[in-house]
């Protein structure tokens, strides 16, 4: 509908009224067309035509609500206000003399009773006033963004630079790294044949003294009483012949052939018989005492895991579990990095005789190596340093950071809001959270997701998700609207709905190129 | 309750871990069973045969208003009072007390609005066996069977109702405890005397339960023993009853065979469970029977806790087992019978003998009064959560509704709002200027409520608590001390509202002086009002904490009534007596429906809590409570879209209609679903505003007569089987049939319009459909598939506005659908909306508008009134209507003139443009 139309069909409702009566004013500078005037009206969608006393007759005869602009009487009718001084605005019709002041100009309420006050010229003012103030803002603010995005340039070009740099560096340590790895390879050969082969002259030596300890051991074993108190035989009931659950004396004697004394010989005889059983069935059965402080402390730690998280704190436990496992990723990441402590079983032949230490034509090759080796590793280290560096610079390079990088600034900043009970922090393309001012640990609130303003807008919304879970809700998330401001700073947080945060951010860098002050004014000025 | 864990952590954790179990459903567990509720076992173990108890006919005497009579229990020689009533307009009252109790049992005060007046009874015949009374006229008579005793209530040669038939009247009298431990030597000289007495009844001191009962970790001390009574009632010829809220359950009451009977005490359900027979929020003992042939009434008054058993000797037949009944004449008649049970008090009950529903209805609200008339506002759409979060999340939301259109009468602030949880304050940093927020509203012609729960936080630096402690109202515990208990605020104490002096100093505390920040514009609501007690039984007060004299076990289900009343007193009083109040609250009893609306509490947001929401609010309607709705959306959990535009589709033809939310859940206005369902939910919310007349017509009646505003069809169609058990579809007042969609997904619905030779019209499209006829509505998801009942008047206000202030002087547009003889009738109501003037002055237009011998006419229905509207007649839409030549409007200042009009020969609609004529008064337009 054209405005000139629709300014004339109210007009006539205002004129013309209802049954009841209707006093006001004609808007000025509205000409009210005389052509118009008793012909009749067809409505705007065609639908049909009445005569034009029916226009504004406070009854709705068009589909579309077009013949009852400056009425209530069509459920789909808009309303104009002039607003003189302020701005014109349309109004569903519904609001015409609902007692509610809408218009500035009180043009909704000309007979509803209500007492409404002209407002617009006051309102102008405010808003002129407030325009002024925005625009003086904005005006500061983009000369600012533009340092920001030509310091952005800047930063990118040093970064693009610093990538150049460090892929060409990463090249020659590449290089190097390979070089490396073939002087410790060619190193390590002579190594390890030279450390088997001490090894191999070790383990036959270590053959030879244990056969010498069996001799020993067995020379001063005299008695079948001692044999069998020395080897525990009673209870290897493996060697029970009879199988009667026992192991008696005379048995034992049978075994030991016959002889209530022996001497070395016979018994290395017998022993050799008995002695790969006895050991295997010894080893099969691990010793007592070993086993039972094992199954004490895991009965400790379920003791203790139950004692924790009683099932009646079902709901509680189900944000415990959340923290732990943000806590337990933690760990994880550290545990791939520090080597494993792993406790070998071999330790235990210590206990023995040590290995002799190697000859110097051995130890020397495996000085040798071990350089090599230390030469490589640190070159490798060198390497995923600068792969690291690479890696953070191209994620930085590769951030959205706006059409002309102008958030760049804030990008490994963070900025803080002090509310009563909470110290809100963003940091932007990182998180944000928040802690208690006394005492309690931080909470995420999300982490960086995307730009999420409306089409056309994208940069003045960033949206942060994935934060803690909330219990029986969803994970945290955080949004922040971004206004144009000369300072970088958070104006406000609230929490809308339950665990999802808002978040106001002012920054020079949303600012945009401002239309000149006259322009503006003169632009709201104009009816 | 959910928040509550997070927000109170450290605090609380140690009861916690007792009281919560943590888990996302209701813990069954936490509420008793009949087995584990000792008295109900006891009684429950008493199975139907001879009845121990004779009545001693000699003793009788028959006064002008009673008859007396004594009975004996010829087991252990206890003797009770009977007192027989014939109350006026076709009811009979029946209380039995002990004879001689120890010490006086509890009768319900404060329930029945007057004592009934009584009729005469007389005595037609007497012998050894029993006597015969006349009932006043309908040929109705009383039969007192002396051995064993028993009471039949007959109309001619048929028996409408028994009771004691099945032997099942007990009442367990109250007795000196003969446990060693009280008094040994006291109880050593009482056990002689007594010993003949407990001998024969066959029981012991040491019964389960009788002295103290112990569930999960509270032992309930019960220093009065056991008192409970019960009774059966036999209904034959009836195979359907209704009632007994609030369970959420069918609208048709299920046989209780084999599982618990339905349990009568209120109780904070966390996320109750759907069908079955478990205690909520409320209770009403009234349960309707109904036949083909007759409506009746049996309100047990008893404020203790009460199960009920129903059995059928129909029940467990098949169809065909049915059907083979009828067609070989053979067999029994079908025959329901129900028993009673209650911990202590006594026996009073009504019966009431109907025969017709409206009858039904009558007599209950001349018991126990009439539906609050609500303020038009309040029957607008209400938006909740919990909880706003500030007075600029306040001003937001109330911007967003006028930014998307859509109407809204009432904004709700839930406990977030108050100075740490202390009602009737409010938090210093979010709501620093209640009154400006007020204004705010007040100038958009909108409304608040807060929330005033009844559980004061027990904190010397608040006045509330200090002055309730220092005047000694507080409810007692068992030793004489302030009973205290959890809830929101941590400790807490229980005002004792059955104390009519506490009453009326919580009334003063919503005067505009002392509940600081209030304006008229804000309203109440009462929660947690059972009363909950967060680490007590069941989530409830102990039952030996004492009212005065009274023990919580006596009166427990009334006290929520009372915060109501209390409260509703207190809005009234505020407002000099000039304002009607609106007060929600969520426990009520039989009386409730006198101070304001209730909701079926804490609902989940799924689709079967949806469908429930009609059985729920109907049955409600049926015992007096016609202000009733459900959480729009759903309380718990968060509904998808689909589930909230049908929950408004349906809320919008709900009475109470309040959208809210969990404190966890997303934020749901309206408007946060895209523009597609905005458009949809501001649809049904305008539909509502558009019927708003209509509706306060409804309550206008539900206050002036007790007729239910929800309706179940068999109220209007008494003889049609067809509509006996249906509770997926209902009637709002006569004229409208509502068959919300709560099928998710849903394609169609299947309706039932009722009615042989009657038409109903599509209120949208003007479609016209036979009665009679189960009829398939292809459904989109815009539909509300609603009806309008040939024959009926339903007055409109067109123009929908942002709140329904802001309507007050818009014109009428009146629907009027023909019946197939070209008849219609309705009426007009219309006063000022919110004052007692339409009470006290007579100020009010009420019209009965009728279409006869082509002619609408609109004439006075209460010459005494007076009231003068300014709005008119703005349209009449007349729906199976043929062509007319002219419309003629006359008024009673003689003038005609011809209206212009159009007719829609396709549906037959004739719509008169522009009668222009003031509805309040007299006019015809007649048709040529």
């Amino acid at each position: 509908m054209s405005c000139a139309l629709l300014l004339l069909l109210m007009s006539l409702a205002l004129a013309m009224g209802t049954g009841a009566a209707v006093e006001i004013q004609r808007p000025r500078g509205v000409p009210l067309s005389s052509e118009l005037e008793n012909k009749p009206f067809t409505c705007l969608d065609g639908s049909s035509t009445i005569p034009f006393d029916r226009v504004n007759d406070d009854y709705c005869d068009c589909r579309d609500g077009s013949d009852e602009p400056g009425t209530a009487a069509c459920p789909n009718g808009s309303f104009h206000c002039t607003n003189a001084g302020f701005r014109p605005a349309f109004i569903p019709s519904s609001r015409i003399n609902d007692g509610i002041c809408d218009c500035c100009d009180t043009t909704d309420e000309y007979n509803s009773g209500a007492t409404c006050q002209n407002t617009c010229r006051e309102m102008g003012r405010k808003e002129r006033e407030s325009l002024q103030i925005m625009a003086e803002i904005t005006k500061e603010g983009f000369l600012l963004k533009q340092q920001l995005i030509h310091e952005a340039k800047r930063g990118q070009e040093d970064k693009q630079g610093k990538l150049t740099e460090l892929q060409g560096s990463k090249k020659g340590l590449e290089e190097k790294v390979e070089a490396l790895r073939t002087v410790k390879e060619t190193a390590e050969d002579p190594e390890k044949e030279a450390k088997e082969r001490h090894l191999k002259a070790w383990e036959e030596q270590k053959e030879l003294l244990r056969m010498e300890k069996d001799k020993t051991r067995m020379a001063e074993c005299v008695t079948v009483g001692d044999i069998q108190r020395y080897f525990r035989l009673q209870s290897h009931l493996e060697l029970d012949p009879d199988s009667d659950g026992s192991l008696s004396e005379t048995e034992t004697q049978g075994l030991l052939g016959g002889a209530d004394k022996v001497d070395t010989s016979t018994f290395e005889t017998v022993w050799s018989g008995i002695k790969d059983k006895y050991l295997s069935e010894g080893q099969s059965e691990p010793p007592a005492p070993v086993e039972t402080p094992q199954e004490e402390s895991r009965d400790f730690v379920s003791d203790h895991d139950s004692d924790h998280y009683p099932e009646d704190y079902a709901g509680e436990e189900e944000e415990d579990v959340e923290d732990d496992e943000e806590d337990d990723h933690d760990e994880e990441e550290e545990e791939e990095k520090v080597p494993p402590t792993v406790q070998t079983p071999e330790k235990r032949e210590d206990d023995e005789v040590s290995m002799p230490p190697y000859d110097t034509e051995t130890q020397s090759l495996i000085d040798a190596a071990q350089k090599a080796r230390d030469d490589f590793d640190e070159a490798e280290r060198a390497l995923r340093e600068v792969d690291d560096q690479m890696k953070n610079l191209e994620k930085e390079i590769g951030f959205d950071f706006g059409p002309s990088a102008e958030f760049a600034y804030l990008y490994s900043q963070c900025y803080e809001l002090s509310t009563s009970e909470y110290i809100y922090r963003l940091c932007p393309f990182n998180r944000v959270s928040q802690k208690p001012k006394f005492g309690g640990s931080e909470t995420n609130l999300g982490l960086w997701g995307q730009w999420a303003g409306p089409e056309g807008n994208l940069y003045s919304v960033m949206k942060y998700d994935h934060g803690q879970g909330c219990w029986q809700g969803p994970n945290r998330s955080t949004t922040v609207k971004l206004t144009c401001g000369k300072e970088t700073v958070v104006t406000s947080t609230s929490e809308p709905s339950r665990c999802e945060y808002l978040m106001e951010f002012t920054t020079p860098a949303v600012c945009q190129e401002p239309a000149s002050l006259d322009e503006v004014l003169h632009g709201h000025t104009e009816l | 309750m959910a928040a509550f864990i997070v927000r109170m952590g450290p605090l609380l954790v140690l009861w916690l871990a007792v009281f919560l179990s943590g888990t996302w459903a209701v813990d069954r567990g936490n509420f008793k069973t009949c087995d584990q509720s000792a008295f109900c076992k006891r009684q429950r173990a008493l199975k139907p045969g001879q009845s121990p108890y004779r009545a001693l006919l000699e003793t009788l005497e028959l006064t002008n208003t009673k008859l007396t009579l004594q009975l004996i229990n010829d087991n252990n020689k206890v003797r009770l009072l009977l007192e027989l009533y014939r109350l006026q307009g076709n009811m009979t009252r029946v209380k039995i007390n002990e004879l001689k109790p120890l010490k006086p049992r509890f009768e319900v005060p404060d329930v029945l609005i007057n004592n009934p007046p009584t009729e005469p009874l007389s005595l037609l015949s007497q012998d050894e066996n029993g006597v015969v009374l006349s009932l006043g006229a309908d040929s109705q008579w009383l039969i007192v069977s002396a051995k064993p005793f028993r009471l039949d209530i007959m109309e001619g040669r048929e028996v409408l109702l028994s009771l004691n038939s099945r032997g099942l009247l007990a009442f367990e009298h109250l007795r000196i405890r003969k446990d060693t431990q009280v008094d040994p030597e006291g109880a050593e000289k009482k056990e002689e005397t007594d010993a003949a007495n407990e001998q024969a009844e066959g029981e012991t001191a040491k019964e389960d339960g009788m002295w103290e009962e112990t569930f999960k970790s509270h032992t309930d001390n019960k220093p009065n023993g056991p008192s409970s009574i019960s009774l059966d009632f036999s209904l034959p010829g009836v195979e359907h009853v209704y009632g007994i809220p609030e369970h959420a359950d069918s609208l048709k009451l299920k046989t209780t065979d084999g599982g618990d009977p339905y349990r009568l005490f209120n109780l904070d359900v966390f996320q109750y469970e759907l069908f079955n027979p478990m205690a909520l929020y409320g209770a009403i003992p009234v349960m309707l029977s109904h036949s083909a042939q007759r409506t009746m009434g049996i309100f047990w008054l008893n404020a203790a806790e009460t199960w009920v058993d129903i059995s059928s000797n129909t029940a467990g037949k098949t169809v065909f087992g049915q059907m083979l009944d009828y067609v070989q004449g053979s067999s029994e008649t079908p025959q329901t019978d129900v028993r009673w049970i209650s911990e202590s008090g006594i026996i009073d009950v009504f019966i009431m003998l109907g025969p017709t529903p409206t009858d039904v209805f009558s007599q209950y609200a001349s018991l126990t009064g009439t539906q609050a008339f609500p303020p038009l506002s309040a029957l607008a759409y209400h938006q909740c959560r919990w909880n706003y979060n500030d007075q600029e999340d306040v001003a937001a939301v109330d911007q967003g509704f006028d930014e998307h259109d859509i109407p809204y009468d009432f904004i709700w602030l839930d406990i977030e709002h108050t100075d740490g949880k202390r009602y009737f304050t409010w938090d210093p940093h979010k709501f620093p200027q209640p009154k400006d927020m007020l204004q705010g509203l007040m100038d958009k012609r909108r409304k608040m409520v807060t929330i005033v729960d009844p559980h004061i936080k027990v904190d010397s630096s608040y006045k509330i608590h200090n002055e309730i402690r220092s005047k000694g109202f507080y409810v007692k515990n068992k030793d004489g001390g302030d009973y205290e208990g959890w809830c929101w605020p941590g400790n807490s104490g229980y005002p004792d509202f059955t104390n009519p002096e506490m009453r009326a100093w919580w009334a003063s505390m919503f005067a505009y002086d002392q509940y600081e920040g209030s304006m008229e514009n804000m309203y109440t609501w009462n929660d947690m009002n059972e009363p909950s007690v967060f680490n007590g039984p069941e989530v409830t007060m102990h039952k030996d904490a004492l009212h005065g004299n009274w023990e919580n076990r006596d009166l427990h289900n009334l006290y929520g009534l009372y915060v109501q009343m209390a409260t509703a007193e207190g809005l009234i009083e505020r407002s000099g007596g000039v304002e009607r109040p609106f007060v929600l609250t969520r426990a009520f009893f039989a009386g409730s429906q006198r101070y304001g609306a209730v909701w079926t509490g804490d609902n989940t947001a799924e689709w079967e809590h949806l469908k429930i929401s009609i059985p729920m609010c109907l049955s409600l309607g049926l015992v007096g409570v016609s202000f009733c709705g459900a959480d729009v959306g759903g309380f718990f959990k968060s509904p998808s879209t689909e589930l909230l535009v049908r929950w408004y589709q349906t809320g919008a033809y709900q009475p109470f209609f309040r959208a809210h939310a969990h404190l966890d859940t997303p934020r749901r206005e309206p408007w946060l679903f895209g523009p597609e369902n905005t458009a949809l939910i501001r649809e049904a919310v305008r539909q509502r505003y558009a019927l708003l007349p209509y509706w306060y017509q409804l309550f206008y009646h539900a206050h002036h007569s007790g007729q239910p505003v929800m309706r179940p069809l068999w109220v209007e169609y008494p003889q049609d089987t067809a509509t006996f058990s249906m509770d997926d579809q209902f009637l709002l007042g006569r004229d409208l049939l509502v068959h919300p969609v709560t099928e998710e997904g849903g394609r169609g619905v299947t309706a039932y319009l009722p009615g042989k030779g009657e038409v109903w019209f599509d209120v949208h499209t003007f479609q016209k459909h036979n009665g009679a006829q189960n009829l398939y509505i292809p459904v989109t998801i815009s539909s509300i598939p609603v009806f309008q009942r040939g024959g009926s008047i339903i007055p409109r206000k067109a123009r929908v506005r942002r709140s329904s202030s802001c309507m007050e002087h818009d014109p009428y547009t009146l629907f009027v659908a023909l019946s197939p003889k070209r008849f219609a009738q309705g009426e007009l109501y219309i006063d000022d909306g919110h004052t007692f003037n339409f009470d006290k002055q007579k100020q009010f237009i009420h019209r009965r508008l009728s279409f006869a011998n082509k002619a609408l006419s609109s004439r006075n229905l209460a010459p005494g009134s007076q009231f003068i509207t300014p709005s008119w007649i703005e349209k009449i839409v007349i729906l199976g209507a043929s062509k007319p030549s002219k419309a003629t409007l006359k008024t009673p200042d003689g003038k005609e003139n011809l209206l212009e009009f159009e007719f829609d020969a396709s549906m037959s609609v004739l719509t008169l443009r522009k009668p222009g004529v003031n509805a309040g008064v007299d006019w015809t337009v007649v048709l040529q």
